[in-house]
């Protein structure tokens, strides 16, 4: 697996400065990259082009090598809203995809089950979404993506509509989870400590030249503590970055 | 139990206004004001005889009939509407303004293209529910979040499957909203039908009611009429609609709603 993103500009208007400006980057099999930035950055446009929900206007992303036009299973995305389905289940939101391609129900089932056991809601799965919180509700999102097996695994800020207390619950069994099934993820965040907390490296981007500020590799051995002091150094540098850009 | 005993309050005061009008003062004549006594015996000799149950029966398979073709043709024509940028922009405006027409200005062209028949009376309900449907199927889809679309298009649904595992099931609720409504137009534009024509149905027994001077049979179709209009909306629109509002978290448990 590779995804390569090369001179990738989009601009939503003529005459307009680019939201993106000539970005590449390659993400690696198996890695975990967090994008940051100051909100107007075009993180999330690089994540929507990335998904195909929307067209550059030059450049190219490449998975596999082949040109990506549209959206795809295989490039699965967890939004910051979670986007279940209320007529739906529990279980059945995280089967919806496995449904939508088509699988035997018999392995839907057991996919489904193992995955909601992995994000701790298998007590939960014949619950409706308004009868669960929000932090249930994001995992069950993250459950539903997971069950696809996608490529590339792609997070437009899914914890960041959350408390702060649900949300760093959930980014400690995010880190767990991926420490665990290796998937490629790419994740949008404007929390440096989130990034920091996740990454094998983080992307700044810059908000007024809007290209890549710095890739800063994170070396620091999972799982991560917020409190020490090579995190907080870390954290302070990519802040550094992200404020002069 | 509450809902009797305010029927009941109701009914004498009707009672008491006739005894004060047509028999103290006598400022009104009986043929103009039902009493209701005498609605009610009238109620029990039409239902005696038969004439308002082959009225009742008449008149709702009617209006199911028109109902249901109405229904179909809203569906279709909805889709369509949403569909096609070009039908949005230029027929939609039409749709819309045709759905203000009360159904009664249908009758003329229904008679000289159907005569005095069935057809004629079923044609003013298609038309008088059709476009509302059309247009509450319209808004429906336009209503659907984009979020479910977003989700449903990442996890590699075709365009096919969007309207199927998405789009149609989230509209279900303002659809039966838009259904009921065309119900009770179908149920009004019905009304207008039957009064014109002479087969037998709730809208003839109210002009025959008319014809002969018989104001307590006038009354007692009326109130038939509302009656019926009053059970399909309570116990079979609204009960699916609750059911599922309920289930999706869209009212609480225990909301009088």
């Amino acid at each position: 697996m590779s995804l390569v993103i090369n001179k990738l500009s989009k601009k939503y208007a003529d005459g307009e400065e680019d939201t993106l400006h000539k970005i590449s980057l390659t993400v690696e099999k198996g890695e975990f990259l967090c994008i940051v930035g100051a909100s107007g950055c075009g993180k999330s446009t690089l994540l929507n082009l990335v998904a195909g929900l929307e067209q550059p206007t030059s450049g190219e992303i490449l998975l596999d090598g082949e040109k990506i036009s549209g959206p795809g299973a295989e490039r699965v995305v967890m939004f910051q809203e979670h986007g279940l389905y209320p007529w739906l289940s529990v279980i059945d939101n995280v089967k919806f995809g496995m449904k939508l391609a088509g699988i035997a129900p018999n392995i839907q089932e057991e996919k489904a089950m193992h995955y909601l056991e992995m994000v701790h809601l298998q007590d939960y799965k014949d619950y409706m979404p308004h009868q669960i919180s929000g932090g249930m509700k994001q995992r069950t999102a993250l459950a539903r993506s997971l069950t696809m097996d996608a490529k590339v695994l792609l997070m437009d800020e899914p914890f960041s509509a959350l408390d702060k207390q649900t949300s760093n619950r959930l980014r400690e069994e995010l880190q767990k989870i991926w420490m665990e099934t290796h998937k490629t993820v790419l994740f949008i965040t404007h929390s440096v400590e989130e990034a920091v907390y996740l990454a094998d490296r983080v992307v700044a981007l810059s908000a007024s030249t809007r290209e890549i500020a710095k890739i800063i590799p994170i070396n620091l051995k999972r799982p991560r503590h917020v409190y020490d002091t090579e995190f907080t150094e870390l954290r302070h540098r990519i802040l550094d970055i992200i404020k002069e850009g | 139990m509450q809902l009797i005993i305010f029927l009941g309050i109701l009914i004498l005061i009707w009672q008491g206004a006739y005894w004060l009008g047509v028999e103290i003062f006598q400022t009104v004549k009986s043929y103009a004001v039902p009493s209701p006594l005498d609605v009610g015996k009238r109620f029990v000799e039409l239902c005696n005889d038969g004439t308002l149950f082959q009225a009742i029966g008449n008149s709702l398979i009617r209006g199911i009939i028109g109902f249901v073709i109405a229904v179909i043709i809203g569906i279709i024509l909805g889709l369509l509407l949403n569909h096609f940028k070009y039908l949005q922009k230029n027929l939609k405006p039409l749709v819309l303004g045709v759905q203000t027409l009360p159904s009664v200005c249908w009758v003329p062209f229904s008679i000289l293209w159907f005569g005095l028949s069935n057809q004629a009376i079923l044609f003013v309900v298609i038309m008088g529910s059709a476009f509302s449907i059309a247009i509450s199927v319209d808004n429906a889809i336009k209503n659907v979040l984009p979020i479910y679309i977003k989700v449903a298009r990442t996890m590699g649904a075709s365009k096919q499957q969007i309207y199927t595992h998405v789009i149609f099931p989230a509209c279900i609720p303002e659809w039966i909203v838009g259904l009921k409504q065309g119900w009770s137009f179908a149920w009004r534009a019905l009304m207008a039908g039957e009064v014109m024509t002479t087969s037998i149905g709730l809208g003839q027994t109210l002009i025959t009611g008319r014809d002969l001077a018989d104001i307590n049979q006038v009354t007692v179709v009326m109130l038939v009429i509302v009656i019926v209009g009053i059970f399909f909306d309570k116990y079979i629109f609204s009960i699916a609609e609750k059911k599922i509002l309920r289930k999706r978290g869209l009212i609480s448990e225990n909301s009088y709603r």
